[in-house]
């Protein structure tokens, strides 16, 4: 039993002998908060420096070249000063609808197998080998579609160039697959049971109750992933750069040669290009140009998540 | 009469059930069949190239001789920079949003802002550090800017992962602190900080991985891809693996290939490892409330 | 009253603009078990947070009136409020051991204090863990981590742990609603040895257990207290109509 009277020492005492020392305690009270809010605004300052950096070559840059040469050009060949970015932009879309014709349907189906169908015991090793899709370095994906995909597909094209739009598509396609499917089950699994169990209970077939119920509830989380994931193929830098080719291409054809926004980045860092050229600022025009098509993605990707939340 | 077309109609409907759960079931396996191949085509065409001495080796113009030593130690430089840089930065930056930000503008405006910060291509980071750091601060194309770039690139995952993790540290045991007379900070740090550590780790050893495996910015700040030493300061050129397997990948030459292919071999391994002790923490300490 | 421990003057409590506490006069004595009583969400948990000041966790909070412990305004700008946490601990309502060692659950109060030296932070643990009657148990394994122990046990760790730094007051907050009827009475009978050494107001929304312990109880309805008396004059002559009601089992 404690007794506090008939003891050498008191805890109590000795805490406010303590007392005298917390001064220099109370700065660290006062500092910590401040150090760490100088922390979280190096995020801040990122942000302000991406658009800093954007924004200023990119200025210098339509100082040269006028924005309807840029916007509305149909030749990209700044080595012969023609910067008309359509080229760029139009490899960019061909590898991006080819990416989301792959990963939509295998994405979407994975999804719905492992949420409606799969048992728990699959789900648990289906998934994460899914996710190491998303862990192999985009070098590799690179690698397999220049010496894999390509020449495979050259066997059914036989007139398709190495470097063509087709493999890179795909290969960036597989490499989003995890994202939508991760993010569509995750929508999925939020739709509560109850609703399943009525629907089941009404003699309706699993994929009845899929199509009808959980797909319409969980729909804007999956519109959202898809979005995510177009927004992360439009990105995508080093499959593009290494299978797709380096060839501004104003072309729908997916087994010709082209060259993405990224991959033009690429290839301008790369080269030797002065620095304050307008070859130089270019890249950061394109850069621009880039940055705000994926961050209209991300924020649209974020509004639909947001707007359309259901709640259960 | 009318039974049996109902019947007939269930049974149609089941039958589709069943057909599309195997589509489901097809459609999963290409996604899993297309791992495979790639991870069977790297190992049957780069396993003969491995060895002690591919390894050891410094890149080479033949490939008896190429190898893979410069990059590795490149890589691991870089990640002995980024890892304690992102870490303090990422683990304070998520430290203010939970414990100490009040719910307003501003803290909301970072709260968004690392959210976007996650979805700007890599390759804008990599301009990003072209202007700042090897332009503006003029380090030059060096172990440190290309470190540094890194950091800011894995910078939002490392603050979500923590957030995340210090998010789950039950507020009863906070209460329980603040209650014996802690201040914030003693809490902070005794309390919250250990029982969040493993959720931190595991999130930022995963970002860790996706900067070893990282290519496309450290092109732009300008990484080499030959060179013949490893770096010994801060302001030394340097390779990293995945810049090496490029360079051979782009050679036309095929032999280089299975070069490339030997040196992703190495690149995956390490990455499974990192991945392997990532799970391993997030087993080991999860379900601790 | 000199020996009251808490003398608490026209308080009022709102939680953004819902009012929590309304109009509390209340005098508690030293050295004695005060129990508050009341249904869920009458505020006698706001009540008791509030006399260590754990409420300001809530950023919403606002107050009126006074509190007084030990003729000293709570309150007071010059005050630290760590300072008054040291005076008034306390233990909550689930079992919340840090995710350490029983040894370190139990040295954190003095090690945050500034108390370094490993002989008294030894002495001090156990004599901790015998004042909560879990020294017997614990002993052999003081560097395992606490959330091996039972619930009971883990309880009891948790009111070593506010004993280590040696309070005048220990709130308890709702302590054995958590726990099994014989981790209950355990925790019962301790609380009954420290009243000599402790004044302890305790939560309870059990009345046998506030009839069982206490020397005084408060029965608070929608945040205003009814009635504060002595506890068997409470149970067995009720003043107020609302108090009969509840003890009586009418509602509640």
């Amino acid at each position: 039993m404690i007794s506090k009277n008939n003891e050498q020492y008191s805890v109590q005492e000795m805490i406010q002998a303590n007392k005298n020392k917390k001064s220099a305690f109370n700065l660290i009270e006062k500092g910590v908060p401040a150090f760490l809010l100088l922390c979280a605004t190096v995020s801040v300052a990122t942000t302000i420096g991406i658009l800093f950096t954007l924004l200023s070559e990119t200025i210098g840059f339509f100082q040269n070249i006028s924005l309807t040469e840029f916007y509305l050009g149909t030749k990209w060949s700044p080595w012969t000063d023609h910067f008309g970015v359509a080229p760029l932009i139009a490899g960019t879309l061909l590898i991006t609808v080819i990416a989301i014709c792959v990963a939509l349907p295998i994405g979407l189906a994975a999804a719905i197998f492992l949420s409606e169908y799969a048992s728990e015991r699959t789900r648990k090793i289906i998934k994460p080998i899914l996710e190491i899709l998303a862990g192999i370095p985009t070098v590799v994906y690179g690698f397999f579609a220049l010496t894999f995909v390509s020449p495979m597909l050259s066997n059914i094209f036989t007139d398709m160039n190495i470097f063509n739009a087709l493999s890179g598509g795909i290969v960036v396609g597989v490499m989003i697959i995890p994202m939508i499917a991760s993010l569509s089950e995750d929508a999925m699994n939020a739709v509560p049971n109850s609703l399943r169990e009525g629907a089941l209970g009404l003699g309706a077939t699993k994929f009845e109750v899929t199509r009808r119920v959980v797909m319409p509830a969980a729909f804007s989380g999956i519109i959202a992933s898809i979005v995510l994931a177009i927004s992360r193929a439009i990105g995508e830098t080093m499959i593009v750069t290494i299978a797709a080719g380096a060839t501004p291409n104003l072309t729908i054809d997916p087994t010709e040669s082209i060259q993405t926004l990224t991959a033009f980045i690429v290839q301008g860092a790369k080269g030797d290009t002065s620095y304050h050229s307008t070859i130089y600022s270019s890249i950061y025009a394109v850069g621009m140009t880039l940055f705000v098509f994926t961050l209209l993605m991300n924020i649209l990707s974020q509004y639909i998540s947001r707007r359309f939340k259901e709640d259960y | 009469m009318n039974d049996k077309v109902n019947y007939s109609h269930i049974k149609g409907r089941v039958m589709k059930n069943a057909v599309v759960k195997w589509i489901f079931i097809m459609a999963t396996s290409v996604a899993l069949i297309f791992l495979a191949l790639l991870i069977g085509r790297v190992l049957s065409q780069g396993v003969g190239y491995l060895s002690i001495d591919f390894l050891k080796n410094y890149p080479a113009p033949y490939i008896e001789e190429a190898g893979l030593f410069a990059g590795i130690m490149g890589s691991l430089a870089m990640i002995s920079i980024t890892a304690p840089v992102s870490m303090i930065l990422g683990v304070c930056t998520a430290l203010y949003l939970e414990e100490y930000a009040r719910d307003n503008k501003f803290t909301r405006f970072i709260r968004v802002n690392v959210q976007n910060l996650a979805g700007v291509p890599s390759i804008v980071f990599g301009l990003l550090g072209l202007t700042f750091f090897v332009y503006l601060f003029e380090m030059g194309y060096t172990l440190i800017a290309g470190a540094l770039t890194m950091s800011l690139l894995v910078l939002p995952i490392i603050v979500v992962a923590a957030q995340e993790a210090i998010r789950s540290v039950p507020s009863e045991i906070r209460e329980a602190s603040i209650g014996m007379g802690a201040t914030k900070w003693q809490t902070i740090w005794r309390i919250v900080l250990p029982a969040a550590i493993p959720g931190i780790l595991t999130g930022s050893i995963l970002a860790f991985s996706r900067a070893i495996g990282e290519t496309a910015p450290l092109i732009i700040v300008g990484a080499a891809t030959a060179i013949y030493s490893i770096p010994d300061s801060l302001f030394s050129k340097y390779t990293v693996m995945p810049m090496q397997i490029y360079s051979w990948t782009a050679r036309p030459q095929e032999e280089w290939q299975y070069v490339a292919a030997a040196g992703i071999i190495v690149l995956l391994i390490i990455l499974l490892c990192m991945n392997a002790i990532a799970v391993w923490i997030r087993n080991k300490f999860q379900k601790r409330f | 009253m000199a020996n009251k421990a808490f003398s608490i003057e026209d308080f009022n409590l709102w939680y953004g603009t819902d009012q929590a506490l309304y109009q509390i006069n209340l005098d508690i004595p030293k050295h004695e078990i005060t129990a508050v009583i009341g249904p869920s969400g009458c505020g006698k948990s706001t009540l008791l947070k509030t006399l260590n000041r754990m409420t300001e966790t809530i950023p919403s909070v606002q107050t009126s009136g006074s509190i007084e412990y030990d003729g000293e305004d709570i309150f007071a700008k010059k005050k630290m409020v760590e300072e008054l946490r040291t005076r008034v601990g306390m233990v909550f309502q689930k079992p919340n051991p840090f995710p350490k060692s029983i040894f370190e659950n139990v040295a954190y109060g003095p090690k945050i204090h500034g108390i370094k030296k490993k002989q008294v932070l030894n002495e001090v643990v156990e004599k901790s863990l015998k004042g909560a009657a879990i020294w017997d148990e614990v002993h052999d394994r003081l560097n395992q981590n606490a959330f091996g122990l039972s619930g009971g046990q883990q309880q009891r760790v948790c009111i070593a742990r506010c004993l280590a730094i040696e309070p005048d007051v220990i709130l308890m907050d709702e302590p054995t609603s958590a726990l099994d009827p014989i981790s209950t009475l355990k925790i019962e009978e301790l609380i009954k040895e420290l009243k000599k050494d402790y004044t302890i107001i305790i939560v309870t929304h059990n009345m046998q257990q506030a009839a069982r312990i206490s020397d005084n109880t408060v029965f608070m309805l929608n945040g205003e207290m009814v009635e504060f008396s002595d506890t068997d004059q409470l149970f067995s002559n009720p003043k107020d109509k609302r108090t009969e009601d509840y003890i009586t089992g009418r509602f509640g």
